[in-house]
């Protein structure tokens, strides 16, 4: 492990030696002037449709409707998508659509965490809405340039890139032929090709994927910004579902936005006095206690993995544990000395909880960039907890090494780490041999072969290019295959709707196996993540007590993705004076700070109440797209076991004076002279029930019905009774 | 013998909200701790003893992406 304190983190593999020659072979086939407008009170009342088949380019107007009901983020992006698909729209249709959206606060540089984009499609994984929540520059540059969403529809025929020009005012379709596809060169090579000069490279941002999403199911989206202190160019990831997939199914090689230089007043607020009284607060508060708390800014989220690991959550060995004695190995000491600490990380202007951590003077040590120097973006918690403890690999430098080729190949590293504990555990248990896979011996440890893995989807080849369909479509050709028993493989396959489970043990915590379950995209914790309060508080322990946390937290975070915020600034710092406030885990000063923000902005009055309603409308009308998609009802909340508890005799084994003592006090059955078997199967009759009755407590107070279809009386309370298809794919899942 | 978050743990003399963390293996620094029912500071869990008996709720809460 080599150690970041003294290295010059502004020295690094260069790849702009073709940038003249991937210029000269461009050819514009669309151009459309258009006038540069900045927002008032946080929107412009426009977005951009491009379609990449057709070369159409147009402006949309966003209506006084929209922002009403919709607000913008992802709201503008379902109610887009909502209107370019049929329920037979499939990811690879030339009708679906990717809608990039910022939100009406996004772009402010007082808040913190104010630079998301929120990017919305039909995935490839799931045939429902995905929506991903991502830092980068792209999305506030482009609503600096005039627009407030972008709507990218269409198949080119040939590779393009996408160029929003904010300053000269035109979006060209450009067919670009020779550029690289991995998102490490490719961004760097196009932001230098984009900016007029040294000074505008922090104006340009590109989104891009890499090879991997043109042979894969899970490819993401990156989006850049250009790190002046490391004269470099930096990711961001729009990770879940395939969103990359569908960017290279459509041919796009990158979008590209030159805005102008941004300064603190260009959403045109109605209040910048307040916006900025709250920006001080904020910055003061992360200055006084961030390292007292969570040392966001020196460790990112991956100061986690040590906390996880000691509450039993860290996933190990494809979720079977939640703990292990290397974690030490990939805990945050580690990444506290190998990230650069002598710079500052925002994937925004002005976010100084500044968590996006980079680790320079990384050599790469395989596949087609072997022997280059990079900069590493993270790991994050999630990566570390995916690509390593989840696949019982503890090794820093490995994790850095895919962490980078996940980036920069476009694979969603949450994803690829389930993948690859599920596949190592199909190999512990004989579903898989080297015969079946090719030759890798993909057994747990194993960082060789996790990489080569992942070298190989990158080139459609091998067992990588069965991997890359995703866990879903790997359970269906093993059982096919006859190579195991199919329940086991339904049980350890950690998916839902399609998506993968993200990087925390749900087994103890009723309300988290909810809180996956019971999400409109698939299992990702930034909907609710309830294991504290459930399991170690004992805050929630009613199926009404918890339908209530999974009522209230999945509306409050999907806030932050209707306004282009993140969510880390709300309650990964907390004021000194949090303890002493009625409900402390909702952070209740920091939940008005964002209600003065919004109004601030806006010109608006909501209170805390309008927002959970602002979130309401989107939250159900994504939960009704959904069923129009042919998903979104009961049988697609259902977890696999895995999730819920545990599936083999190890894992019972594992913590056996715990399930037993459950068995005696929570079922009312002594264990004693029981098989571990039968154990197992007590349990397992006990928690599918009590999860039903959680199913059965949540749907009622989301006003949903005990198949999980949002009622009439609902509709009409949120104010989207006002769209008749909307109301039409709900009356047609009513009961007669 | 004092009750954490409803469960049992082995009550020492002098023990500190500190070493009641510690004895729990709780590692998450965004806690909030009542020791019969009286808020103890963050500051001030290196000195803050714990009663025999006592009934302490140590709040979790949450971090992360």
């Amino acid at each position: 492990m080599s150690d970041c304190t003294n290295y010059d983190f502004t020295k690094r593999t260069e790849y702009l030696d073709g940038l003249a020659r991937f210029k000269a072979a461009h050819r514009v086939l669309a151009e459309v002037p258009f006038k540069p407008g900045l927002p008032q009170r946080g929107y412009n009342h426009r977005s951009l449709y491009v379609n990449v088949g057709t070369l159409k380019i147009e402006e949309k107007p966003v209506t006084q409707q929209m922002k009403d009901i919709f607000v913008g983020g992802r709201g503008f992006g379902l109610w887009h998508l909502w209107n370019a698909v049929t329920p037979e729209t499939r990811w690879d249709s030339p009708e679906n659509e990717i809608v990039i959206s910022p939100g009406p606060l996004a772009g402010n540089t007082q808040y913190p965490g104010s630079g998301k984009s929120l990017v919305v499609a039909i995935s490839p994984q799931t045939d429902i809405p995905i929506d991903c929540n991502v830092g980068g520059y792209f999305g506030p540059l482009m609503k600096f340039s005039g627009f407030d969403a972008l709507e990218l529809q269409g198949k080119a025929a040939q590779d393009v890139i996408v160029f929003i020009d904010g300053q000269r005012g035109f979006i060209r379709i450009e067919a670009a032929p020779l550029e690289p596809i991995d998102s490490h060169v490719l961004a760097e090579v196009l932001t230098h090709m984009y900016a007029e000069d040294e000074a505008d490279l922090r104006n340009v941002s590109v989104v891009s994927t890499g090879v991997a999403a043109d042979h894969s199911l899970i490819g993401c989206l990156n989006f850049s910004w250009y790190d002046l202190r490391r004269k470099a160019v930096r990711l961001k990831q729009a990770g879940r579902g395939g969103v990359g997939s569908v960017f290279r199914d459509k041919r796009i090689k990158a979008l590209v936005c030159r805005g102008p230089v941004v300064k603190g007043d260009m959403n045109n607020p109605v209040d910048l006095d307040t916006i900025a009284k709250l920006g001080i607060k904020m910055h003061k508060e992360i200055h006084a206690l961030d390292d007292q708390q969570c040392h966001m800014r020196r460790q990112g989220t991956a100061h986690l993995v040590e906390v996880m690991d000691a509450y039993d959550l860290l996933p190990v060995h494809n979720f079977q544990y939640g703990n292990h004695p290397d974690t030490k190995n990939i805990a945050s000491g580690v990444w506290d000395k190998r990230f650069t600490q002598a710079t500052v990380d925002g994937c925004w202007y002005g976010c100084s909880l500044a968590c996006s951590k980079g680790a320079d003077g990384l050599v790469l040590t395989t596949g087609p960039y072997k022997g280059h120097t990079v900069t590493a973006d993270g790991p994050e918690y999630e990566n570390a907890a995916g690509l390593a403890s989840n696949c019982g690999i503890f090794n820093s430098d490995s994790l850095l090494e895919v962490n980078f080729y996940c980036d920069t190949y476009g694979v969603c590293t949450i994803t690829y780490g389930t993948i690859c504990a599920f596949v190592m555990e199909c190999w512990q248990r004989g579903i898989l041999d080297a015969e079946r896979t090719g030759g890798l011996e993909i057994r747990f440890g194993n960082s060789a072969a996790q990489l080569e893995m992942l070298h190989q989807m990158a080139r459609g080849e091998g067992f990588g290019a069965i991997v890359g369909r995703g866990v879903k479509k790997m359970k269906e050709f093993f059982i096919a295959k006859g190579w195991g028993d199919p329940q086991l493989i339904n049980d350890i396959g950690m998916e839902i709707k399609g998506l993968e489970y993200s990087q925390y043990m749900s087994k103890e915590s009723l309300a988290q196996q909810g809180g996956y379950a019971l999400t409109n995209k698939g299992p990702q914790h930034d909907e609710a993540w309830l294991i504290f309060m459930d399991m170690v508080n004992k805050q929630i322990p009613t199926f009404e007590d918890k339908a209530e946390a999974l009522y209230y937290f999945p509306l409050w975070r999907t806030w932050f993705g209707l306004m282009g915020l993140c969510k880390l600034p709300w309650n990964d710092v907390e004021p000194a004076n949090n303890a002493k406030t009625a409900e402390p885990a909702k952070v209740p000063e920091h939940v008005q700070n964002y209600v003065d923000l919004f109004n601030a902005i806006t010109g608006a009055q909501i209170n805390q109440e309008l927002v959970i309603l602002q979130s309401a409308r989107v939250y159900n009308f994504q939960r009704i797209f959904n069923i129009r998609m042919g998903k979104g009802l009961r049988e697609h909340d259902m977890p696999p076991y895995r999730s819920m508890g545990p599936v083999t005799v190890e894992e019972y084994e594992s913590r056996a004076e715990r399930y037993d003592m459950q068995l005696k006090e929570e079922i009312g059955v002594d264990p004693a002279g029981k098989t571990v078997a039968e154990k197992i199967a007590l349990h397992r009759a006990h928690r599918t029930d009590r999860y039903n009755k959680l199913v059965d407590a949540v749907y009622k107070r989301r006003g949903w019905t005990p198949n999980g279809v949002p009622t009439l009386a609902r509709l009409e309370q949120l104010g989207i009774d006002v769209f008749p298809e909307v109301v039409a794919v709900v009356k047609a899942h009513l009961p007669a | 013998m004092i009750r954490v978050n409803d469960e049992p743990i082995a009550w020492q003399g002098g023990m500190t909200v500190r070493q009641m963390l510690s004895a729990c293996n709780y590692l998450f620094p965004l806690v909030i701790v009542t020791v019969n029912d009286t808020l103890v500071s963050r500051g001030d869990f290196d000195t803050t003893a714990v009663p025999d008996e006592a009934v302490v709720k140590v709040i979790h809460l949450m971090s992360g992406g």
